[in-house]
């Protein structure tokens, strides 16, 4: 949480790409988000705060799971096309077992009461994992180029929008998205031109 | 539910799940209604409580949520092999529904992410990839928060469902301020809605 020290690290091999991301799959009850917030950024430093909101941004605005395209891209930029796959096989591997042994074991659990309710609490607390993490990555927009204030403004007109006034998501991120890209293409280039490059 | 299934169903059901996979835009959960149009409506290869169990599971268990596809796939294969009672038949139908579906559900869009983002990452210079990612990471962490407020449930009962908000309210703070590990929380979750609790 401070834009002062850098301090970047770098999976070692694919084996430690695939177990780092078997491990942090195994922590994420209820969606692996919030986990790889921590453990990545937090724990392992291999991303900066900056580099994962953009990371994930990307990781959002492309079709597929978020999670699944976020190991994509880490992986692929380690260690090319095979370190996407190792960071994929690694999030969905040991997961995927688990699950169907589940099924099987628990065929019809699922629907007793208590095993609502317990997926009920679960789901009420990884609701906030989630809304802290984004909480979190706030601070990320100090150093955004369209001015730490401007994003906070467009933050909340997105969150009115898809919370409150429930429009439908592909419709906001085009419309705002495409506003606010536009904004940042042209505060980019003013921060370009202020340092001299072309 | 038995059900009998020809190389032509198998297929249309690959094909079907690939069709999704570039639609999928901010998670394989938002093409869950179309899914269910077509497993549980249109096709009759899975029943109400199959589908609603799969995703209850996915989300209670650790791994990414988008293996609610996989074990949709598995119960799909299961159904057309006569159930688990059926034994070693029955399992290797379900372990090529898991591969059918999530194959078709990966691909394309593992492929998009993956030519999308080595491509930003060697032009990651070029002021149109900054102005996106700077652009579009203000409406990413709002979307996130919103998240986290669409997941506490109904909002419309909130004399039934606050006890539920609070729990979400009080993970956030936690999450937020503190270094508490993401699992402690989950386990209280679980306990709280297992006593019925909210």
């Amino acid at each position: 949480m401070t834009d002062t020290v850098v301090e970047r690290h770098a999976p070692k091999n694919k084996t430690d790409l695939f177990v780092s991301f078997t491990l942090l799959a195994l922590q994420g009850f209820g969606g692996v988000f919030a986990v790889v917030q921590r453990e990545l950024v937090e724990k392992k430093k291999w991303l900066t705060l900056d580099e994962f909101v953009e990371d994930w941004a990307v990781a959002q605005i492309l079709p597929g799971p978020n999670v699944i395209n976020l190991c994509i891209m880490i992986g692929s930029r380690h260690f090319g096309l095979l370190g996407a796959m190792t960071a994929v096989a690694g999030i969905l591997t040991v997961p995927l077992v688990l699950i169907l042994l589940l099924a099987a074991a628990f065929a019809g659990v699922a629907d007793t009461a208590t095993a609502q309710g317990m997926l009920r609490g679960m789901g009420a607390v990884s609701a906030g994992l989630i809304a802290a993490t984004g909480i979190k990555l706030i601070s990320a927009l100090k150093n955004n180029p369209m001015g730490q204030w401007q994003c906070l403004g467009l933050a909340a007109l997105t969150f009115v929008a898809i919370a409150l006034l429930r429009l439908p998501l592909a419709w906001v991120l085009f419309s705002l998205g495409s506003l606010s890209c536009a904004w940042a293409w042209y505060c980019h280039g003013k921060l370009a031109h202020l340092k001299g490059t072309p | 539910m038995t059900l009998v299934l020809s190389w032509s169903d198998w297929l249309s059901l690959f094909v079907h799940f690939i069709s999704l996979s570039l639609l999928a835009v901010g998670g394989a959960i938002t093409t869950v209604p179309d899914i269910h149009r077509y497993l549980v409506d249109e096709q009759q290869w899975l029943s109400d409580a199959q589908f609603t169990s799969s995703i209850a599971l996915a989300q209670g268990a650790p791994g990414p949520n988008v293996l609610c596809i996989a074990l949709m796939g598995w119960n799909v294969g299961l159904n057309a092999g006569g159930g688990l009672a059926a034994g070693g038949t029955a399992v290797g139908m379900a372990l090529m529904g898991v591969c059918i579906t999530m194959v078709g559900i990966l691909l394309p869009s593992a492929t998009l992410t993956y030519a999308a983002t080595t491509w930003a990452h060697r032009n990651r210079d070029m002021r149109a990839v900054k102005a996106f990612k700077s652009g579009m990471a203000p409406l990413v962490i709002a979307l996130l928060i919103a998240t986290g407020w669409l997941l506490t449930g109904d909002h419309e009962q909130p004399l039934r469902d606050w006890p539920m908000w609070a729990l979400t309210a009080t993970t956030t703070l936690i999450v937020w301020k503190t270094k508490t590990h993401l699992l402690v929380l989950l386990a209280l979750g679980a306990l709280l809605g297992g006593l019925g609790w909210i």
